[in-house]
C-alpha cells in the first residue's frame, strides 16, 4: 500500500505561550516545536499498515516553512521512506488554504490511503483532513480510534460524545486519526541514523488568499489563586460546607 | 437582513443538546445583526419530523426537513450533500453546526463543497460588516483567538456547552424536502451506532465530574470515584491521559488536550496532579475541587479548594458527606 500522511509542526504544549508584539501571533522565540499528536499517532497508524500488509511506501507531506523538515526528519526516523516538503512561509488559519494545497500535491501522488491527525492542538481547527477528502472527491472517515483495511475495503471506529459508530469505506480514502487508535513508536538511533540519507523532496508551494484573519489573541482569565482547604479527611465537613455555602455546587 | 442556517444534530432519531444550541447560536447572531431568519435543518429517518417542534421554542423560522431511511444513522455524504445545497440554494449568510464529534466531520465537508472557508470549536459567533467574527480557543485554551472570516456563505461550528439555551414562544414553520441523490448510495456507511451504558451520564451533559489519575493507583480503585459520581446523582466519570494510556478506563473518557474538553459546574480532581495536558481539558471548570497527597502538585494552582491527603482517606469521606448533605437536602 501507497500511504500518504500529512503532519503538522506545532509548538510543543508544556511551555508558557506568549503574544507577539503583534497582538496577532504567538511569539515563537525559544519555543520548542514537535509534530502535532494526532499526527504522529497518524504515522504510526502507517507504519504498522504497511508492515503487515507488506510491500508499500509510508510518504510524509507537511506545508510550511523550512523548519518543518525536521518534523518530517522525525517521522522519517520513526520509519516512514520519504517526505515532501511543500514549502510556505507561513500556513494561513484558513483550512480551505492548507487543504487546497495538500490535495494539489496528494492527487499526483495516487496513494491508497491518506491519513492526518484529527486536529492539530495548536490552531484547534480540525477541518483540514474532510476537507482535503471532499476537495479530492475520496471516501472520508474522521475521528478514527479503530482500524481494519483488507481488500480494498476498510472498517473503522469513530469516537463520539459518549459513543462510537462502526463505518464502512472503501479504499482509497482519507481517514483522520483519533487517540486511542495506537500510541507512537520512538525513533531508534539506527532509525534517526537512516533518516539522514532519506529523500526529501522540498516543492516551493503557492497559497491562495486566507479568507480567515487574525484579529487578536488574548490570554484567557485567569483562575484566582485557590485554597488549601485542610488536610486529610478532617478537612471533608470544612469542602462541603464551601461547596454548598460559597460555590453553591452542592 | 441575513438569514442562518442551523444544522440540527441527532443521534439514533432524537435531537442532541448541541443541535439546539446550534439554533440558539444562529437566532442570537440574527437577533444581534438587526433581525434575519434562521433556518433549521433536520435530517433523519421517516418520524423525525416529529421532532421538528421543540426548533421553533429555540429560534427557528422554519425547520427544513428531510426523511428517509437512508438518514437512519449518521450518514457523512448524503447528509453533506444536501446541507451544501441548501446553503447555495438558500442564499445563507452562515451555515452554523455544532463543534462535535458529528459536526466536526460535517462541517468541513460542507465548507470544501461550497468553496468556504470554516471555523469549528467558536465560543461567539457574531456579524459584524462584512466579516463572520468568531472567538476560538487555541493551543489548548491557553489564547482565545478572534477570527475574521471573509466571504458569503461563512461556514462555523459553535462548541458544546458555549450557548446557553433560551426557550422562546415561537413555532416554526416545517418545510418537507428532498435529499440531493440517494441517500443509500453512498460510499462511507456507518453500519453501528454504540451507545455507551444508557445510564450513564456524558461528560458533555454532566454538571459535575468526578476525575481520577494515578494516584489512584490500580484500575480496581476507581471504584472510588464512581462512588463519589453516584454520591452526587448527576456526575460523569472522566480520567487523565496516563490512566487511558494504562488502559484503566476507556479512551472516550479521558479529559485534556487530546481528549474531551470540559466546563461542568463542579469538577473534582482525585489524585490527579495537574500535567498541562489534563489543565487544558478541564480549566474553564466553574468550580474545580483537588485531593492529591502532593501539596506542591500543579492541580492545586487551578483548584478553587483543595484538600492535601491520601485519595484513599479522603474520597470514602467525601462520598459520605456528599450523600449526607443531598439527603438532608430533599
Amino acid at each position: 500500500m501507497k500511504i500518504a500522511v500529512c503532519i503538522k509542526r506545532v509548538p510543543v504544549m508544556d511551555q508558557r505561550l506568549a503574544i507577539a508584539a503583534n497582538g496577532i501571533a504567538i511569539d515563537e522565540s525559544g519555543l520548542k516545536f514537535d509534530v502535532n499528536d494526532f499526527d504522529l499517532w497518524a504515522v504510526e497508524a502507517a507504519l504498522q499498515l504497511k508492515e503487515k500488509t507488506g510491500p508499500g511506501e509510508v510518504v510524509i507531506i507537511s506545508l510550511g516553512p523550512d523548519a518543518v523538515q525536521e518534523q518530517i526528519r522525525k517521522a522519517l526516523s520513526m520509519g516512514a521512506d520519504r517526505g515532501i516538503h511543500l514549502q510556505a512561509a507561513a500556513l494561513p488559519p484558513d483550512a480551505r488554504v492548507v487543504a487546497q494545497a495538500l490535495a494539489a500535491e496528494l492527487t499526483i501522488g495516487s496513494y491508497d490511503l491518506i491519513l492526518l491527525g484529527r486536529v492539530a492542538v495548536d490552531a484547534s481547527n480540525g477541518a483540514t483532513g474532510a476537507m482535503v477528502a471532499q476537495l479530492m472527491g475520496l471516501p472520508c472517515v474522521t475521528a478514527v480510534s479503530k482500524l481494519e483495511i483488507t481488500a480494498g475495503r476498510g472498517r473503522a471506529q469513530r469516537e463520539l460524545e459518549g459513543a462510537q459508530e462502526i463505518v464502512e469505506f472503501p479504499v482509497p480514502a482519507v481517514l483522520t486519526i483519533d487517540e486511542g487508535l495506537n500510541r507512537e513508536r520512538l525513533p531508534s538511533l539506527k532509525g534517526i541514523m537512516a533518516a539522514k540519507k532519506k529523500p526529501m523532496e522540498v516543492k516551493p508551494t503557492t497559497l491562495a488568499e486566507s479568507r480567515v484573519t487574525v484579529r487578536r489573541l488574548q490570554m484567557p482569565p485567569e483562575r484566582s489563586a485557590g485554597r488549601i482547604v485542610g488536610e486529610g479527611a478532617a478537612a471533608v465537613p470544612e469542602l462541603v460546607r464551601l461547596l454548598q455555602a460559597e460555590a453553591k455546587v452542592l | 437582513m441575513p438569514n442562518l442556517l442551523a444544522f440540527v444534530e441527532t443521534r439514533a432519531g432524537a435531537i442532541r443538546k448541541a443541535g439546539l444550541e446550534a439554533v440558539t447560536a444562529a437566532r442570537a447572531c440574527v437577533d444581534a445583526s438587526g433581525g434575519g431568519e434562521v433556518h433549521a435543518l433536520l435530517v433523519g429517518a421517516p418520524g423525525i419530523a416529529a421532532r421538528a417542534g421543540s426548533l421553533g421554542e429555540h429560534g427557528a423560522d422554519v425547520v427544513i426537513v428531510v426523511e428517509h431511511a437512508g438518514f437512519e444513522r449518521y450518514n457523512p455524504e448524503a447528509t453533506a450533500a444536501f446541507a451544501a445545497e441548501r446553503i447555495r440554494a438558500g442564499g445563507y449568510r452562515i451555515g452554523v453546526f455544532s463543534s462535535s464529534a458529528q459536526g466536526r466531520d460535517l462541517a468541513p465537508r460542507v465548507a470544501a463543497a461550497l468553496d468556504a472557508a470554516i471555523v469549528t470549536d467558536a465560543t461567539t459567533l457574531a456579524i459584524e460588516q462584512d466579516d463572520v467574527v468568531v472567538t476560538h480557543p487555541i493551543d489548548t485554551g491557553k489564547l482565545i483567538a478572534t477570527w475574521a472570516i471573509r466571504g458569503t456563505p461563512a461556514i462555523v461550528a459553535v462548541r458544546p456547552g458555549a450557548t446557553l439555551l433560551v426557550p422562546q414562544a415561537r413555532t416554526a414553520r416545517v418545510e418537507p424536502a428532498q435529499p440531493v441523490g440517494d441517500p443509500a448510495s453512498v460510499r462511507v456507511v456507518t453500519t453501528e451506532l454504540r451507545v455507551g451504558d444508557g445510564a450513564k451520564m456524558d461528560l458533555g451533559d454532566a454538571p459535575v465530574i468526578v476525575s481520577g489519575g494515578r494516584g489512584l493507583k490500580s484500575a480496581e480503585n476507581f471504584r472510588l470515584v464512581e462512588e463519589l459520581a453516584a454520591a452526587f446523582g448527576n456526575a460523569a466519570v472522566g480520567a487523565t491521559r496516563a490512566v487511558t494510556d494504562d488502559g484503566w478506563r476507556p479512551h472516550s473518557d479521558q479529559i485534556g488536550q487530546t481528549g474531551r474538553l470540559v466546563s461542568p459546574n463542579l469538577y473534582i480532581a482525585v489524585g490527579i496532579s495537574g500535567a498541562i495536558q489534563h489543565l487544558a481539558g478541564m480549566r474553564t471548570s466553574k468550580t474545580i475541587v483537588a485531593i492529591n497527597k502532593d501539596r506542591e502538585a500543579p492541580i492545586f494552582k487551578v483548584a478553587d479548594y483543595g484538600i492535601v491527603g491520601d485519595v484513599f482517606d479522603v474520597v470514602p469521606a467525601l462520598t459520605a458527606a456528599v450523600r449526607a448533605a443531598r439527603a438532608a437536602s430533599t
